[in-house]
């Protein structure tokens, strides 16, 4: 690097000059090389910093125990229920003993020991939650009746500090409601409630199945803080045999009944006056048990845990004959052992089972898998709760002690099958590739299948190479070989600068102007497909027969000029006559005749116009480096050729074009390249609907158009936010390989002509 | 003779050449309609008033400005409700623009041409363009102040010109005032409430420090309250007058002078008065601000926004492409490694623009501008200053996006001057670092000149990347103003190519603002073939003067 200040003169009166010019020299390579690798290291950093983010996406999710203490108030019974409240510092366990008791979660410190209005005389039979995050519990009586209890927390700042205050409610009131009036004890009970009406239901002792429901009454003065008065009627609901369990959904519409014999029953609730059998389904086979049946979130789909360490989704699909329950995939924790408890995290569709060897399992439905199995203790915890967070693990263990766990699962929503295959969500008649983001609920099951955007910019992509590559390619043929060098001179820069051309004002036109265009005249588009090549040639024909003295007045290597006017009339004409062929061909109106006759919708921003947005521009892109990579072919070559008798056109299509194909080749791929990644004519020119349809009159939503629509919107470190980081990283990825690719080629051909 | 002329290939030939003239009919065929349906705009198009009679219907009158006509088949008119009793197959259907939305409903009609009669073109139409609700097409009858007729009939054209000149001269004073002093002000109180926050912060909020704040406070509302009632003085004046006109339906409406922008009756004016009315528009265009949510007026903040942007991503991406294409060529050891680096470079300017946009958002505004928010700008948050996106991460996101057209730009010129011209400066006696600056960086200005002008063509027609990282549809203010620091990195801004995007895909009114995105489009066209021709120019000459040389 210093070469050559050694060889500079050595002076002794220049000395002090020298090694400032030395210096000089020494900071300017030292700039140099830092700034130098510092841009290319910062262009590197793209990359990086896209994988960056990706990355938390599979990472494998974690539990660690933070704590563990004795069972806080012994005295006040055993557990039935227990929850943490969203900042994980307090929780409440609720007893066989009717008592609410609230404790630090970390350190099991009792703040309250609530006895709850159970006369007396009678004691508690049954118990079940509600809906987890209205935070409903009811308690079932000995003597028929049922008590519905809600805890809340009221969080208040004195002194800036944050204090958590458990309460308790009875939003039915504080008296047990009669759910049967022969006063029978009930052995299950379950509750739906919403702002409008709640539900309970229940199995009495002697097998009967009752329902009540209570609709809030009209109150005739609009005041607020009066107690709301509800309407109340029970129903004998159709008898379940050895009912086990019974889940009533969100909506109060259905009813499960497990059964021990391995059957869940569903009946229609909807109408108070008119339950209804639906089904009966065997959920296990023969001999297995079901162990524990709740709902996932949002209530729609059925978990069934069974006697040997399976859990089982279920929800209903619609079929001829109505909604049926159907399996859809399951679960497996350690064989053999049973499912001991099950609990839903409650604003995703992940849930963790525990079996009776100690161990639980974090799972999650919609991607399909078990994200992580840990073992607790050697006995099987007797009841485990998670967070509303989804954060923190809380496990009660058989011999009365608490353990406090706390999770790292941030993204257990991704995985392969999610991303890249079929997946049957909640709802769906079919397993399907989805891709929807985002809703405004917490219950909404997010789908995030890249396979419809994947699909979409390959589709694009694919029409827009149809129309760009025949068109760029011959007329890069005709401008390298045949055209005169005067016409040249302007042609080749004229079309080069169509790609400087912003893509926001094609895909404007194409949405605005050739969209409707289209759509108005769509026989007229197709007849310049056809009518053109045979327009050209028949004009060819013509030129070619007219007399010599004429003909001559053009040189050679003009025929592009005189085909202008040529072209535009064709283009004309078959615009002109659009109307007519609609009238005779399509009855009046071609996209109603195509919809009736090929079954094939139109939408007006489709992927004709993508195709033709997108071609127009590509086509600057490939005919540049078409056009340079024909014209670099030695002319030597050419020479021979036309020496040894081969005509023009024989000459181009043996010697030149197979010289220059892999320059044709690189063209086509950086020309794909760009057409992969184009966003703003997409996004203009197509209805961004993410569907799954080939067809050239549909449109679709590309994974660029889809990071412009959605990431402004997403929540930073989301795993929403992440998923679009994978889209761009996709992206990247792929135009990286496509022109990497193209590149080389390109370089391994400039290396064999000039060799040649 | 035909299989013959078959054989011979040359009907191939003349297809490829027809590529040819397809491909040029369509660059200059877009060029063409962008030119003509953006400049076509300004024109003040004669408004046509004629009879409408539809079968079963009372005539009508109809009054507005043809847009476009098209031949439709009479099936398909039929299918779409009309009853028609004509002969030909295909008839013209025309689209009016009406205006008048306020009481019409809608800007624009489809009329039949058979139903037309009795067409005329009546001096005294009178256009105007208001504020809201588009424009106004019908006759001038009277002018009133303060509710009282003042003129009416042929008296009062004149009239209506004389009071507009004052109402717009009013118009501007207010707009000096809401736009000018009240926004300094504002600003000004919002600048004492962040460093009383930060005193707070830093626990210096003693009384003495808190006093002064109050004071100066205290000053700028007493200013503020002297312009507010300047403000509601001229708003009194501005609103004493008004005038009455009949729409095409014979209704009489009531338009308060303050809501014109302009009035002026096209089929009276002379080809000179045209012009003048044409220019007037065309720089009302590119030196106003936007009305009515971006769809009419003018766009000189996204002019403003866009050349901001360019002009400081240029700013950077200059020096530091030029800096990394010197090391690829001068001081990096030529080798596998150099190649792939070379490649890799080029092969980004392939990765598509939405990327770069994906990344700008990740790493400067969510990343960098968290960080310096934090660490500088704690007295505003939660309310982020660098942690949101704004033209700095917009100038720098386009930057990284355009270094690679600068670094092969560059190298390229380097690679084009003769070894002998190096070799002679060292030979000489000179360092490297002075063969460098004083004879190889020189010659190669051109290179990085055309570099830099390819890097601001990209940069100016982007719009995917910056719809992530800065662009908004409409910025309060300008990221150049007289508040002190002036230069304001932090705010969002405008841009001509989202101006496009969001006017004519995101506003309620997309048929009326469309002759405004052509003309906004067109804009951005010749900006950018001008800089690309520029490039293309400055990279021949550079061809031609080494051509000597090299041999």
């Amino acid at each position: 690097m210093t070469n050559s200040s050694d060889s500079a003169p050595n002076s002794l009166s220049r000395k002090g000059q020298y090694n400032a010019r030395n210096i000089k020299d020494w900071l300017t390579g030292f700039g140099m090389g830092v700034g130098g690798i510092g841009v290319i290291v910062a262009i590197v950093l793209i990359f990086f910093y896209l994988l960056y983010v990706v990355f938390p996406l599979f990472i494998p999710a974690g539990m660690h125990k933070l704590a563990d203490y004795p069972l806080p108030a012994r005295n006040a019974g055993q557990t039935l229920h227990f929850t943490v409240e969203e900042q994980n510092e307090v929780a409440v366990r609720f007893t066989d003993k009717a008592h609410a008791v609230f404790f630090k979660a970390r350190t099991g410190e009792v703040i309250q020991d609530i006895s709850l209005p159970v006369p007396a005389k009678n004691s508690t039979t049954s118990f079940a939650h509600g809906q987890l995050s209205k935070g409903q519990v009811v308690y079932g009586l000995d003597n028929g009746k049922a008590l519905v209890v809600r805890y809340t927390y009221k969080i208040t700042y004195p002194d800036d500090k944050q204090l958590i205050t458990p309460q308790i409610e009875f939003p039915l009131g504080n008296k047990p409601i009669t759910v049967d009036r022969r006063g029978e004890p009930l052995l299950q009970v379950s509750l739906g409630s919403d702002d409008e009406k709640n539900t309970i239901v229940a199995l009495t002792q002697d097998k009967r199945l009752l329902m009540v429901r209570l609709q809030k009454a009209e109150s005739m003065l609009s005041d607020e803080d009066e107690e709301p008065r509800y309407e109340q009627s029970i129903v004998k609901l159709p008898a379940v045999e050895k009912a086990a369990s019974l889940l009533v959904d969100n909506e109060q519409h259905i009813l499960y009944v497990a059964e021990q014999s391995g059957h869940v029953t569903v009946i229609d609730i909807s109408e108070t006056d008119e339950p209804k059998f639906i089904e009966r389904v065997r959920v296990v086979t023969e001999n297995i048990t079901i162990s524990r049946m709740r709902f996932l979130t949002g209530g729609i789909s059925l978990l069934i845990g069974d006697s040997t360490g399976v859990t089982t989704q279920w929800f209903p699909v619609r079929e001829a004959e109505g909604f049926r329950l159907k399996r859809i995939r399951s679960f497996a924790m350690t064989k053999g052992s049973a499912v001991t408890d099950l609990v839903t995290e409650q604003r995703r569709k992940g849930f963790v089972t525990a079996n009776a060897l100690g161990e639980v399992a974090v799972h999650h439905s919609t991607a399909d898998r078990t994200i992580m199995q840990k073992k607790l203790a050697d006995e099987p915890p007797a009841h485990i709760t998670i967070s509303p967070r989804a954060d923190t693990l809380l496990a009660e263990m058989k011999n009365t002690d608490f353990q406090f766990w706390h999770i790292e699962n941030e993204h257990p929503e991704i995985s392969w099958r999610v991303l890249w295959q079929q997946v049957w969500y909640e709802s769906y008649e079919q397993p399907g590739y989805t891709w929807q983001s985002s809703s405004a609920s917490n219950d909404f099951e997010p789908k995030y299948s890249l396979v419809p955007l994947a699909f979409g910019t390959l589709k694009a992509a694919f029409y827009a190479m149809l129309f760009a590559v025949p068109l760029a390619i011959m007329g890069a043929i005709y401008t390298a070989y045949f055209m005169t060098p005067v016409m040249r001179a302007y042609v080749k820069p004229s079309i080069e600068i169509m790609e400087a051309l912003p893509t926001v004002i094609l895909g404007f036109l194409a949405g605005l102007w050739l969209a409707p265009g289209i759509e108005q005249n769509l026989p007229g588009v197709f007849s310049v497909l056809v009518l053109l090549p045979f327009g050209v040639i028949l004009f060819a024909w013509g030129w070619h027969n007219l007399p010599a003295n004429i003909r001559n007045r053009v040189p050679e290597g003009w025929q592009a000029a005189i085909l202008v006017p040529v072209v535009f009339l064709i283009g004309w004409f078959s615009i002109g006559i659009s109307p007519l062929l609609e009238t005779v061909l399509f009855s009046g109106d071609m996209r109603q005749w195509m919809d009736k006759e090929l079954g094939m919708g139109y939408d007006q921003r489709n992927s004709l116009v993508v195709g033709i947005a997108m071609g127009v521009a590509v086509i600057p892109t490939i005919f540049s480096i078409t056009e340079d990579a024909i014209f670099s072919v030695p002319k030597h070559l050419t020479f021979g050729s036309l020496a040894l008798g081969a005509t023009p056109w024989q000459t181009m299509m043996r010697v030149v074009l197979l010289t220059a194909s892999p320059g044709i080749f690189s063209a086509v791929m950086i020309g794909l390249g760009r057409a992969v990644g184009e966003t703003m004519i997409v996004l203009m020119a197509t209805g961004n609907t993410p569907v799954m349809d080939f067809s050239i009159f549909q449109g679709m939503r590309t994974l660029s158009a889809n990071i412009a629509v959605e990431m402004p919107e997403s929540e930073v470190n989301s795993t929403h936010y992440r998923v679009l980081f994978l889209a761009a990283l996709v992206l990247f990825i792929f135009t990286f390989m496509f022109n990497t690719m193209a590149e080389i080629v390109r370089h391994r051909l400039r290396r064999k002509y000039s060799s040649l | 003779m035909m299989r013959e002329w078959f054989k011979s290939g040359t009907p191939w030939i003349w297809l490829n050449a027809a590529a040819v003239s397809a491909s040029l009919i369509i660059v200059f065929g877009l060029l063409l309609l962008i030119a003509v349906r953006g400049l076509g705009h300004f024109w003040p198009a004669d408004v046509v008033q004629a009879q409408y009679s539809r079968i079963g219907s009372q005539p009508e009158r109809v009054i507005g400005e043809l847009v476009e006509t098209e031949v439709v088949s009479l099936a398909n008119l039929r299918t779409a409700g009309f009853e028609l009793d004509s002969k030909e197959k295909f008839i013209n259907r025309h689209l009016l623009k009406t205006g008048n939305r306020d009481v019409l409903g809608s800007d624009f009609r489809w009329v039949v041409d058979p139903y037309l009669s009795d067409k005329q073109f009546p001096e005294q139409i009178m256009v105007l363009e208001r504020r809201e609700w588009g424009n106004f097409y019908g006759y001038l009858k009277t002018i009133k102040q303060a509710g009282k007729v003042v003129a009416e009939g042929d008296k009062s054209r004149p009239e209506l010109q004389q009071r507009m000149e004052r109402v717009l001269d009013l118009q501007d004073q207010i707009h000096d005032i809401e736009k000018g002093a009240i926004g300094d002000i504002n600003y000004a109180i919002e600048r004492l409430r962040l460093n009383q926050r930060r005193l707070e912060l830093d626990g210096e909020n003693t009384p003495e420090n808190l006093q002064a704040l109050t004071v100066e406070r205290k000053q700028l509302e007493k200013e503020y309250a002297t312009l507010q009632q300047q403000l509601g003085e001229l708003y009194t004046a501005i609103n004493r007058d008004s005038l009455t006109a009949e729409i095409m339906n014979g209704q009489t409406v009531e338009i308060p002078l303050a809501k014109i922008v302009r009035a002026y009756m096209p089929n009276d004016l002379s080809l000179f008065g045209k012009i003048g009315l044409y220019i007037s528009r065309l720089w009302e265009f590119v030196s106003d601000e936007p009305r009515e949510a971006n769809t009419e007026g003018g766009i000189f903040p996204a002019i403003f926004g866009t050349v901001m942007m360019v002009f400081i991503m240029s700013l950077m991406v200059t020096p530091f492409g030029v800096v990394a294409a010197v090391y690829l060529r001068e001081y990096a050891k030529q080798g596998v490694l150099t190649r792939t680096i070379r490649i890799a470079v080029n092969n980004l300017a392939g990765v598509p623009s939405i990327v770069y946009g994906v990344f700008g958002l990740g790493f400067f505004v969510y990343f960098l501008g968290g960080n310096i928010d934090r660490l500088f700008y704690a007295e505003a948050l939660p309310a982020p200053t660098f942690g949101t996106p704004g033209i700095l991460w917009s100038s720098l996101t386009l930057a990284i996006l355009t270094v690679p057209v600068v670094i092969v730009a560059t190298e390229e010129g380097l690679s084009r001057i003769p070894r002998a011209i190096r070799e002679g400066s060292l030979a000489l006696g000179a360092t490297k670092a002075e063969t460098l600056w004083r004879t190889v960086l020189p010659m190669a200005t051109p290179a990085m000149m055309t570099g830099m002008i390819l890097a601001i063509a990209r940069a100016a027609g982007e719009v995917a990347p910056l719809m992530l990282v800065g662009v908004v549809k409409l910025a309060p203010s300008l990221a150049l103003d007289g508040n002190a620091p002036f230069l304001h990195l932090d705010r969002k801004f405008m841009h001509l190519g989202f101006h496009i995007y969001d006017v004519g895909f995101q506003s309620p009114n997309v048929e009326a603002a469309r002759p405004l995105v052509y003309a906004t489009a067109l804009l951005l066209v010749v900006v950018i073939v001008i800089l690309n021709l520029a490039a293309i120019y400055i990279r021949n000459r550079l061809r031609e003067k080494y051509k000597g040389l090299e041999t």
